[in-house]
């Protein structure tokens, strides 16, 4: 006798290790570093996402089977996947900032568009001199 | 024993979960290797980065420990601390 939740679980379970085989696969294949960054960091949150969603509902599920220990493994899951949305597309627009500021084109360029705006890091140079 | 023989068919899901993972994050070390500039290595940390982290809560969920999981948290902020500060650096700029 199969619960719903399981199969629940098994369909985000799916979800999640397609979408980080997808991000990995990207990773190796793509030939610009900005397109890895995207194949990089966008699969790997949606598919974190999933697999955090899947052992909150298993939490809430052993909760609902009589035992409190599965909401301090809900809440705290919750906890670790608001810690990686918050982190994951932050981490990945410095390296791509930091990536186009230290000189590396992307694939098959012809006009880069941010060339000609002043990077800050030339600006607080001058400001520290003062 | 129904419910503990269906917690069991979860934490063996879990594992199954966790050796499937395995992979993506041997295929991001191989793009750590190869990568010819600086910043490919640096995407290649980071994926591996939450990868390890959604193997931590997974872990975590399988055995049923509260602890694993606060690991995950505190090795997801540092993580990304680590990423600003390799960033910066590759910025070639004054913090």
């Amino acid at each position: 006798m199969i619960d719903w939740l399981d199969v629940l679980i098994i369909i985000y379970f799916i979800i999640g290790v397609f979408f980080n085989f997808l991000g990995s696969v990207g990773l190796l294949r793509f030939p610009d570093v900005y397109t890895r960054l995207h194949a990089g960091t966008k699969c790997t949150t949606f598919g974190s996402i999933f697999l955090c969603l899947s052992v909150i509902f298993m939490g809430l599920k052993i909760w609902w089977d009589g035992d409190s220990n599965g909401s301090v493994l809900a809440f705290h899951t919750g906890a670790a996947l608001v810690a990686i949305l918050l982190t994951n597309p932050t981490g990945a627009h410095a390296i791509a900032r930091a990536a186009h500021r230290s000189g590396v084109k992307p694939f098959g360029a012809v006009v880069d568009d941010l060339e000609k705006i002043p990077t800050r890091v030339k600006s607080s140079k001058k400001e520290g001199k003062r | 024993m129904d419910q503990e023989d269906r917690r069991m068919i979860d934490s063996t899901y879990f594992y199954i979960v966790l050796s499937l993972l395995f992979i993506p994050v041997i295929l991001a070390i191989i793009r750590i290797i190869k990568g010819p500039t600086a910043p490919d290595r640096v995407v290649g940390l980071d994926t591996v980065n939450t990868i390890i982290i959604v193997s931590m809560v997974l872990f975590g969920a399988a055995t049923k420990e509260v602890i694993y999981i606060d690991v995950a948290i505190v090795y997801a902020l540092l993580s990304f601390i680590s990423t600003l500060f390799i960033a910066k650096y590759l910025e070639g700029g004054e913090f």
